[in-house]
């Protein structure tokens, strides 16, 4: 047993770590976010062109033939980026979807009851519907966006419709609709990691230089514990979530989506707080990774659902 | 990322399996837990049947006596005894896990002699003397002192919380040596025999009601020079190492423990009928993911502790934080498991463990000592009060 990360792994996270920040520095990420969000199709195909979406794919389907953990390791450090898109909906349906492995296609995803993001720049729709899973594309596809309503969406990176009946329009079923819907939730947990870890080293950093009553504010108790409590929180979900990556347990799986949802919001809240009235504003990101990870929250699995699925593992 | 064991670490895991399934139903019942007596004999007697099938010591260099076995190996050991349902170090904890390796990485080979085999076999039993009424989180603000008397320290003072003090034989007792050092620099580490002429113990009643710990009264207590472990004013460097040890793998077993009685409780509540209580049940969900988490995360401490030469790291200060926060949460959830009126009958079954729990955020260093330790030893966050 050896459950720290190999070489070739920490390769790659260096890679996609410095990908992102040459291609989706932080002045880039407030202009995006600014302009309503969305995807940017052209950071879409270099991602994909980097073998972000064909990680998994065999070699003989063009893909790179990695597994869990190093898509988990990728999606952890575009978590840290705040980079938006549906992009566990459009991993999942690499080899599925023509264009998703390479990043030329956006599948976004939707599930029943809750908004649609990025609908307007989908190429195909992913539908999850409890256990079950389709694709919609072309004029089913147009059809949903026909019935759709924007929703003044809460996360500026996300944009939201509301879709009126999903269960009205049909698609072309997906086998295996349950493994698709944990490892959604598992990757999206990992963004939710690299948020949670984000939102840390920025109260660490704040807390370092702010100054109140003649000494950095890091220096006082109150604010080292709530620190403290995030590195707690946030290595918790890691370990979690990448040994979830490791098993691919279904119980495992739901445990790593829990925690690292707690960890994202918990942290990016504490954040806030160590902010002060700086992170009360729209210029602090703190609020981005917020409002970014209650939106991960409620998708693939929420508290609730991973709750039962834990609670029906004891004996 | 690997989370299988070697063949050989199965290997190992099969043979100790089997070792428990031969060694655990000859066993005695366990005593009561106020016969402090018959604790002793039956931890004591416990180590006894280890070192007698080659598992004393396992995480222990093997010039110490151990097995010098690695950190996945000792990770192997306290799962599968756990799981067994082996007894629990109890009263050897101090030796075993504190005094021994202390001493087996700073003491002479005469120490190492003398203090280590002992231990291994269960033939002495050592407790824990760090604490003091006016130094507790600040443990450096100790005062008992020890004055050089020709070959010997002249020991007086007062030991609080002592764990385990009314049977032990040997103290790990902190002094001050040089009243007028800086408070880190004046202290020694000191080995003391509990039977020595001065040694006063009065047990403490704890709030479960039994006598955990003690108090002990030091009046000129005479402790030999060549009993101090580690050069005279160095005892907080050698204390550190104590320290590392306390919380680097102490709890691991426990946390095995803890994922069993939660299969427990589900059980029982779903004998009960409150099982169709969602909160409740998502509650307990919610545990599940957190006692499993937990033993991921003890994995992660342990293949880093493995990359370093087997010395815990201040990883073991984020598992304690967490980790001892889970299992009062644990036993909250028992309580309303039980239900209003059973919850308050200390004859059931999770009743006592729900008092005990309140120790786990105090003891081995409070939650905000550690907090403090995160954040200024991880974090980087300056020093400040
Ligand atoms: C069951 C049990 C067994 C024990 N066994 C032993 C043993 O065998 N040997 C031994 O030597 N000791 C033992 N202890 C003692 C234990 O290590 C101390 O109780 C512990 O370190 C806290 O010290 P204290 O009790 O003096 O509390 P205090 O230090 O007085 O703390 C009181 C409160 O103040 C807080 N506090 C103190 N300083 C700070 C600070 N700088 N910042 C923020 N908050 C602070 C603490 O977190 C706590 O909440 C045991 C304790 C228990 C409960």
């Amino acid at each position: 047993m050896d459950f720290r990360l190999s070489e070739d792994q920490r390769a790659l996270r260096t890679g996609i770590r410095e990908l992102l920040a040459g291609r989706f520095a932080r002045d880039r990420m407030r202009a995006t976010l600014d302009g309503g969000g969305g995807v940017g199709r052209e950071l879409w195909r270099e991602l994909g062109a980097a073998g972000l979406f064909a990680l998994r794919l065999p070699g003989t389907a063009g893909g790179v033939g990695l597994g869990l953990p190093e898509s988990v390791l990728m999606f952890d450090e575009i978590g840290r980026s705040l980079l938006p898109g549906p992009l566990a909906a459009t991993e999942l349906a690499a080899g599925v979807v023509k264009g998703a492995a390479e990043g030329e296609a956006v599948v976004a995803l939707a599930e029943a009851g809750r908004p649609v993001g990025h609908l307007a720049q989908a190429d195909a729709l992913l539908v999850l519907d409890g256990d079950r899973a389709r694709v919609l594309t072309g004029g089913a596809l147009r059809q949903v966006l026909r019935e759709a309503r924007p929703v003044r969406s809460l996360d500026p990176g996300t944009p939201l419709w509301r879709v009126p009946d999903l269960a009205a329009h049909d698609g072309e079923p997906l086998p295996e609709g349950a493994r698709l819907r944990r490892e959604g939730a598992l990757l999206t947990a990992a963004e939710q990691l690299g948020s949670a870890a984000r939102s840390l080293e920025a109260a660490v950093q704040h807390a370092g230089e702010r100054e109140q009553f003649g000494a950095p504010i890091g220096a006082f108790q109150a604010v080292k514990h709530l620190c403290a409590g995030m590195l707690v929180r946030a290595e918790t979900a890691r370990t979690a979530v990448y040994a979830a990556a490791v098993t691919a347990d279904p119980v495992e799986i739901a445990g790593a989506k829990l925690l690292a949802d707690d960890a994202a919001v918990g942290n990016a809240r504490d954040c806030l707080q160590v902010h002060g009235g700086m992170g009360f504003t729209w210029e602090a990101d703190v609020h981005l990774h917020l409002k970014r990870a209650w939106l991960r929250s409620g998708q693939w699995l929420t508290a609730a659902d991973a709750e039962e699925v834990l609670a029906a593992d004891l004996a | 990322m690997d989370l299988s064991y070697t063949d050989e670490e199965e290997e190992f895991r099969a043979r100790l399996r089997e070792w428990l399934a031969s060694a655990l139903p000859g066993l005695p019942g366990r005593p009561d837990p106020g016969d402090w007596p018959g604790r002793r004999a039956y931890d004591t007697g416990w180590q006894r049947l280890l070192y007698d099938a080659g598992y004393a010591g396992l995480h222990w260099p093997a010039d110490a006596g151990g097995r010098g076995a690695t950190p996945t190996q000792h990770l192997i050991f306290l799962e599968e005894t756990e799981r067994a349902g082996a007894p629990y170090v109890g009263a050897n904890f101090v030796g075993l896990l504190h005094a021994g390796p202390t001493i087996a990485a700073e003491g002479t080979a005469a120490q190492r002699a003398r203090w280590l085999p002992p231990v291994l076999r269960g033939d002495e039993v050592w407790c824990q003397g760090f604490s003091e009424p006016e130094a507790g989180s600040d443990l450096a603000s100790l005062r008992t002192r020890a004055v050089r008397d020709g070959d010997d320290y002249v020991v007086s003072g007062q030991k609080i919380w002592t764990s385990h003090a009314e049977v032990a034989d040997w103290c790990e007792l902190l002094v001050r040596t040089d009243p007028a050092a800086p408070r880190h620099r004046g202290i020694s580490w000191l080995a003391m025999r509990m039977d020595a002429p001065g040694v006063t113990v009065r047990p403490l009643r704890t709030l479960a009601g039994s006598t955990e710990f003690a108090e002990m009264f030091l009046d000129e207590v005479r402790v030999p020079v060549s009993h101090r472990v580690g050069e005279e004013n160095d005892g907080w460097r050698v204390t550190m190492v104590t320290l590392s040890f306390e919380r680097g793998t102490a709890f691991v077993g426990e946390v095995v423990a803890c994922r069993r009685t939660l299969d427990a409780l589900a059980a029982e509540a779903r004998r009960s009928g409150r099982w169709d209580d969602a909160v409740l049940r998502r509650r307990l969900g919610r545990l599940n993911a957190e006692f499993r988490a937990l033993w991921r995360l003890t994995q992660w401490n342990v293949s880093e502790a493995q990359s370093t030469g087997g010395v815990p790291g201040t990883g073991g200060s984020v598992f304690k934080l967490r980790y001892s926060h889970a299992r009062q949460e644990l036993y909250e959830a028992a309580a309303e498991v039980l239900g209003a009126g059973d919850a308050l009958d200390l004859d059931r079954e999770w009743v006592l463990d729900r008092l005990s729990s309140l120790s786990y955020t105090i003891a081995a260093g409070t939650s905000q000592i550690q907090r403090n330790i995160v954040a200024e030893r991880i974090l980087g966050l300056p020093k400040g009060r």
